[in-house]
């Protein structure tokens, strides 16, 4: 059995695991700037990883099209096209704010806007509101009153 | 045999269930008072036979009946005993069980420590939550049923996934649950009251306990889940804006907003319509949250069985709870009327604007985690919204909360004036600048994350002191000690948020990370750290083959730790994981990670240096202490009045 599985374990094809060393740019601040891009694409293939977590083959083979794309000289903005170009804007967990997802992107500060002014005037109203007269409790409540009162 | 039984004590708590949904509810209208109490036996029952349930599917898994089928298909004989057992709540099947057994749990617990609440109150609510937790049995009986047999058993079963071979299973889902489904009761709470038609101070504070208990065990279990995601992911990332984490979050957030403005119902008889519409939407997103995990709409790490039926009938529930409770506020909020006045400038408004911030925030993390299926919907495009844009849109709300916060808390109620609220806070006000400074310099003045986060976070822990001083006033050390239970659960809890931001940004801001190929024997050095690969062996685990590396770290020439990072391979699943060696320190964790070995002899070898990584959990326990604290304040206890022992902790286990 347990050759079996020392058989197995072998059999598996080995799965190279997010940046490997040979991928590292001699340059600190291009390999900086890859790894920036990297967090800001996704891996086409899997479940919600970016291509620098991911050990997927094709993430690999994208942070190496990256990393020829800086030392060739394009700006950030212009590797992360290309690949979008490439893979259609599924790739990018950063959603370019334009067209329908503006929505996605003002979204929070509309409605952040829109809270704090029903905010503001539910706390105008407060201020300005008169005490109500005091209802008289029935005998359930004064009692439960007690009660609480008691603790 | 074993398995029948708990099939068939699972259709009886179905049907207790559909009993206490109905009886109860039906007495509390026409005031039938036997009626009425038949809910607490039967929530009593129901909890039971889940109970009996549940074991039974224990006893199946820890004995490996592979005539089971999904046992079959998440377990195996060499797996060690804890993830048998954690492996049960592994799955669909298992995980939605779970689920109703802790719904039946908070049922039970409402009906034994709800001795203090009026009897048409507690009928109410017990048959919401039975209501709930008969939609929940259909779903499972219907759609998910765990004790489905297999014709001919196989001979050995197809193993857990290997990711989930770890402590963190068997606790993370079991306290996300108790914090989602503990939601819950708020929910119930709220419908409740809608029936009756008022809502009012009493309400306030039956109904804070629960939640303030929901709240904590979501606190411990997100934080949990982040923390192993942390140490079993190979690369340290503590929080992925996941789908399924964002699931959490959102109940969480709500959560924390409903305590605060609870406390507003509870005080001043203001926001009322406001607090029950929140305890209906932070139950709606535990829901959704169930949604998302259990449909696979949006496709993340956590769900490992998803399927579209099951989806739709999730969505039915939360159609029909949500959308029934919501028709059920829109016919009634207008008979809740604020009774307290107030200036803008109190302790009334602060809690109002945090409500705004903690509202509009769980919007955005709401807004993003729908967008790509919003988007596939309305133009047919493929999109991905990921961490950067959660970072941008979402942690803005958190700065202008993090800056009013200490300010907020010490208002007094009804009116405030800034000039004086600030005179207790300028000792924390300085030194949260100074720690800014201190910051500024070490970071080289490369960081504003850095500088802006731990100033932020150095303000709300010193606020925090600085209030229970100034609630002290002159008389010093004995009053501090005689202050009620819920002013240190808050300036606990709200420390802890402090602590936890701190964490997050200088871990943001000062990782070191190293990734190169490291020759046994041969020192590197990674920020002021010399590291040695020592040796690397294959061992032999109990379902896994792993490639243990041994490397020894040191510091200025003093050993520092000796690090067993490992590479496995779960042959059954066919699946290689990363486990990472970490050294925790309260100033640094070192993270090694090994990876393949190389031509030239060398292995791939990963590390990291993550400064003051583990105050992000720190904060979180911290946060879930003051949660405690609070909670054992007599004032708050469940069975206040009823001079019964603390009900929550008991109810917790």
């Amino acid at each position: 059995m347990r050759r079996l599985l020392i058989l197995l374990a072998l059999l598996l094809p080995v799965a190279a695991f997010a940046v490997q060393p040979d991928e590292v740019l001699p340059d600190a601040g291009q390999e900086a700037r890859a790894r920036e891009i990297s967090q800001k694409l996704r891996c086409p293939v899997c479940q919600g990883e970016n291509i620098d977590e991911s050990n997927a083959p094709i993430s690999r083979d994208l942070r190496l099209y990256v990393r020829e794309r800086i030392v060739a000289g394009d700006s950030n903005d212009e590797v992360i096209d290309a690949v979008v170009d490439r893979f259609g804007e599924f790739v990018l967990f950063e959603p370019r704010a334009r067209g329908g997802n503006l929505v996605l992107w003002l979204a929070g500060p509309v409605m952040a806007l829109l809270a704090l002014l029903g905010a503001w005037r539910f706390l105008r109203s407060r201020a300005t509101a008169r005490p109500e007269e005091a209802q008289a409790l029935s005998q359930a409540e004064r009692e439960r009153l007690d009660q609480i009162m008691r603790d | 045999m074993t398995a029948e039984f708990g099939h068939f004590a699972l259709i009886l708590a179905f049907a207790v269930s559909l009993f206490q949904m109905v009886v109860p509810m039906v007495g509390a209208s026409k005031g039938w008072g036997a009626w009425m109490d038949s809910a607490r036996p039967a929530a009593v029952a129901q909890f039971l036979l889940v109970g009996l349930s549940f074991a039974a599917l224990t006893v199946a898994f820890v004995t490996s009946d592979f005539s089971l089928k999904l046992v079959y298909e998440n377990s195996h004989t060499a797996k060690p005993m804890l993830y048998k057992i954690s492996g049960v709540w592994g799955n669909h099947e298992g995980s939605m069980l779970l689920w109703v057994l802790i719904l039946a749990l908070f049922g039970a617990a409402a009906a034994a420590f709800g001795d203090n609440l009026p009897p048409a109150l507690r009928a109410r609510v017990l048959a919401v939550q039975a209501a709930i937790g008969a939609a929940f049995y259909a779903f499972i009986i219907f759609t998910s049923n765990p004790f489905l047999r297999l014709a001919s058993p196989p001979f050995d079963g197809r193993d857990l996934n290997p990711l989930l071979q770890d402590p963190g299973l068997a606790f993370h889902p079991p306290f996300l649950y108790l914090g989602y489904v503990g939601l819950s009761m708020a929910f119930s709470f709220a419908v409740a009251a809608l029936i009756e038609g008022r809502v009012d101070a009493a309400w306030a504070r039956w109904v804070r306990p629960w939640t303030l208990a929901a709240w904590m065990f979501l606190t411990i279990g997100i934080a949990l889940g982040s923390w192993w995601a942390y140490y079993e992911l190979g690369w340290g990332g503590f929080w992925f804006w996941d789908p399924v984490e964002n699931a959490s979050f959102m109940p969480w957030l709500l959560a924390a907003a409903l305590l605060h403005s609870a406390i507003v119902v509870e005080k001043r008889e203001a926001l009322k319509s406001w607090t029950i519409l929140l305890a209906i939407m932070a139950f709606g997103f535990s829901m959704i949250g169930t949604f998302i995990v259990r449909s696979g709409v949006i496709t993340s790490v956590h769900s490992f069985a998803s399927d579209p039926a099951r989806g739709v009938f999730i969505l039915g529930i939360l159609v029909v709870f949500t959308g029934g409770a919501l028709t059920l506020y829109a016919a009634r909020a207008g008979q809740m009327t604020a009774k307290g006045v107030f200036a803008p400038v109190s302790r009334e408004g602060a809690l109002v604007l945090n409500n705004v911030l903690l509202a509009v925030s769980a919007f955005v993390v709401f807004i993003g985690t729908m967008w790509p299926l919003i988007a596939e919907m309305l133009w047919d495009r493929k999109l991905s919204v990921g961490p950067p844009f959660f970072n941008q849109a979402f942690t803005p709300f958190m700065i202008v909360l993090a800056i009013v916060l200490p300010l907020g808390s010490i208002m007094p109620w009804k009116r405030a004036a800034l000039s004086r609220i600030m005179r207790p806070l300028w000792g924390a006000f300085m030194l949260a600048g100074a720690v800014m400074a201190l910051v500024f310099a070490v970071s080289t003045g490369r960081s504003a994350v850095a500088v802006i986060g731990a100033g932020l976070g150095a303000w709300i822990i010193f606020g925090a002191v600085a209030e229970l001083v100034h609630r002290t006033g002159q008389s010093g050390l004995s009053r501090l000690l005689r202050l009620p239970r819920a002013d240190w659960g808050k300036a606990t809890a709200h420390a802890g948020m402090g602590v936890t931001f701190i964490g997050v940004a200088l871990l943001t801001a000062w990782q070191v990370e190293d990734i190169r190929v490291a020759q046994v024997g041969q020192p590197f050095t990674v920020g002021g750290y010399d590291i040695t690969l020592a040796s690397v062996d294959e061992v032999e685990g109990p379902n896994f083959i792993s490639t243990t590396a041994t490397m020894q770290v040191a510091r200025d020439g003093r050993p520092v730790a000796v690090l067993h990072p490992e590479k496995r391979v779960y042959p059954v699943q066919a699946m290689p994981t990363t486990e990472a060696a970490i050294d925790n320190g309260i100033f640094r964790d070192i993270y090694l990670v090994i990876g393949d070995a190389q031509a030239d002899g060398g292995w791939a070898v990963r590390t990291y240096i993550k400064p003051f990584a583990n105050w992000i959990w720190a904060g979180s326990l911290l946060m879930a202490l003051g949660g405690i604290i609070s909670l054992s304040d007599r004032r708050y206890r469940v069975a206040a009045g009823a001079r019964r022992a603390p009900a929550k902790t008991v109810a917790a286990e």
